[in-house]
């Protein structure tokens, strides 16, 4: 099962270079070793919120603003994809992943990746397809 | 000749556990074992009522729901043959379609182990930890497990579903932890049938009977731990712990008034709860691994030892509690604690105790906190505090025995 490994941490612009080059070289680490193990799938950091933009259609019209979807206090600030054998295994990874990337302490949240699922049975299909 | 109905729920109450936990190792799926099962079940009622029940009615139960699964395996393996989105289900379920049958994977003796570690999954929440480990192991219906935590049916039912899927869709494992995480997966399935116990303990309103159901299975499942597990010192500590509390529910209670430990007539006291229970912790103790649930029984077991109030050994106890706070440092450890010196040491130190935790301010809405203080304060003749104390302890106290309890001794220091 792919795991997507959603890093949240609080973003603080007064992260210092020394450590922001300790969780560069920390994730570099984890990503080789994941990839030593055939289990990586991808990894990347996200720009800060405050280059976000949240895009919501309503009535037809995409209306957009600026900013990320929900203020919360920490941010999705980078991911994981890695294909663990069970939860276990996902939790294993996740503990290690280093969730300081803009200097504060945050946290890993694991979302299974079931892959998309196969079209709905024709005679669902047709039914929507009628009511619609 | 025993009757076909009595006999398959007797069979279901004991051994629905055991042979659920085989019937989800080989399908890979709690719905399907379930359902196997339930169909085993009414097949069985069916045929004994017409041929009798057969003497080995656990083996017949397992090898039927056993079909049953293979037959649904196989039908939904035909329908399904495009879509590999059910991977995991028949990637477990791929030893069936194998080679023939072998009867003896009904017999693994760690199933009800790999399930229980599996309900209790600290990635499910404790509430679903609950009620999936009473519904799967402890072959509770979920009304029947709605009626014990006085909750509405659908609520409960729901909070399984959502259990069983998640388990499913996340891929928690079905298995036993390896060692290095063993002893924190452990805990939280000791703490998964304490709080079924608490429960069944602590609350006096609702259903009697089903109350002290819960009580008796978490019992139940304790000693299936202790069976499955038996060289965990904690185990046995968590069952003696129980055994020892339980021995008292009998004295616990007259016409409806909460009858205080001291106050307790000594002879309600189940004395074969008690020597089982000393007899688990003296097991416990062997293994020389202490632990807060050793700690808490023997703490049970030298008030229960005490044949009359005055008999207890409080120095004893509050030199374990003393222990306990070491390992496990909360205020309600250190108001036992506190409690305890006051037994012992004297009263004018455990209250000296007692008034440094107030200035924590942590247990200020604690009832038992307040209720602690006030009956210090009674015993010193400080009536006026004391009754200040009652009162506060019953601003926050919302069980009708308990508050009946405050009330009455806030009588008792108002009038004197």
């Amino acid at each position: 099962m792919r795991y997507m490994m959603l890093i949240y941490s609080k973003e603080r612009p007064d992260g210092t270079r020394e450590s922001s080059e300790r969780n560069y070289d920390a994730h570099l680490a984890l990503m080789q070793e994941a990839a030593r193990n055939g289990i990586f799938v991808g990894a990347e950091p996200l720009a800060s919120t405050s280059s976000a933009t949240t895009v919501r259609v309503d009535d037809g019209k995409a209306l957009v603003t600026d900013g990320p979807f929900a203020e919360t206090k920490e941010q999705l600030a980078g991911y994981y994809i890695l294909d663990c054998r069970d939860l276990d295994e996902a939790i294993e990874w996740a503990a290690r992943i280093p969730t300081a990337c803009k200097g504060g302490e945050g946290c890993v949240e694991i979302r299974p990746m079931p892959g998309i699922p196969a079209r709905p049975e024709p005679e669902h299909a047709a039914g929507s397809a009628r009511n619609g | 000749m025993v009757d076909a109905r009595t006999a398959a729920e007797q069979l279901f109450r004991n051994e629905s556990g055991r042979i659920l936990a085989a019937l989800i190792r080989i399908s890979g799926s709690f719905d399907r074992a379930e359902e196997a099962l339930q169909e085993a079940f009414a097949i069985a009622l069916a045929a004994w009522q017409e041929k009798g029940v057969p003497d080995n009615s656990a083996a017949w139960i397992m090898t039927t729901a056993h079909r049953r699964l293979i037959d649904s395996v196989r039908r939904d393996n035909t329908r399904r043959d495009k879509q590999d989105a059910l991977q995991y289900e028949t990637e477990l379920a791929a030893s069936l379609t194998g080679a023939g049958i072998d009867e003896t994977a009904m017999h693994f003796p760690d199933d009800r182990l790999r399930l229980i570690f599996t309900c209790c999954h600290p990635a499910l929440n404790q509430e679903a930890q609950v009620a999936l480990t009473l519904r799967t192991l402890g072959g509770l219906s979920t009304p029947e497990i709605a009626k014990a935590f006085l909750l509405p049916e659908p609520t409960l039912a729901q909070r399984i579903v959502r259990a069983k899927r998640k388990i499913q869709e996340a891929r928690i494992p079905y298995e036993i932890p390896p060692p290095d995480r063993l002893r924190e997966r452990l805990a939280s399935v000791q703490a998964v049938i304490y709080l079924v116990f608490n429960e069944g303990y602590a609350a006096m309103s609702g259903d009697q009977l089903v109350r002290r159901d819960l009580c008796a299975e978490a019992i139940r499942l304790g000693r299936v731990l202790c069976e499955l597990m038996p060289d965990q010192a904690e185990n046995l500590g968590l069952l003696a712990l129980m055994l020892l509390q339980d021995s008292r529910r009998d004295a616990r209670v007259r016409n409806g008034e909460l009858v205080t430990m001291e106050e307790q007539d000594r002879s309600l006291w189940d004395h074969a709860a008690i020597a089982e229970g000393l007899a688990s912790l003296d097991q416990a103790i062997r293994l020389r691994a202490p632990g807060p649930y050793q700690l808490q029984a023997a703490i049970a077991a030298l008030h229960a030892q005490a044949r009359t109030p005055e008999e207890t050994d409080w120095t004893q106890i509050a030199a374990l509690y003393g222990r306990l706070l070491e390992l496990n440092p909360s205020r309600v450890v250190a108001l036992n604690h506190a409690v305890a010196v006051a037994m012992s040491a004297g009263l004018e130190s455990g209250l000296k105790q007692i008034d440094d935790l107030k200035r924590s301010g942590e247990l200020e809405n604690y009832y038992l906190f307040h209720a602690a203080r006030a009956e210090i304060l009674r015993r010193l003749n400080q009536r006026a505090g004391a009754a200040e104390a009652y009162q506060r302890a019953l601003t926050l106290a919302t069980n009708r025995v308990e508050r009946d309890y405050l009330e009455r001794r806030l009588r008792q220091v108002a009038d004197t």
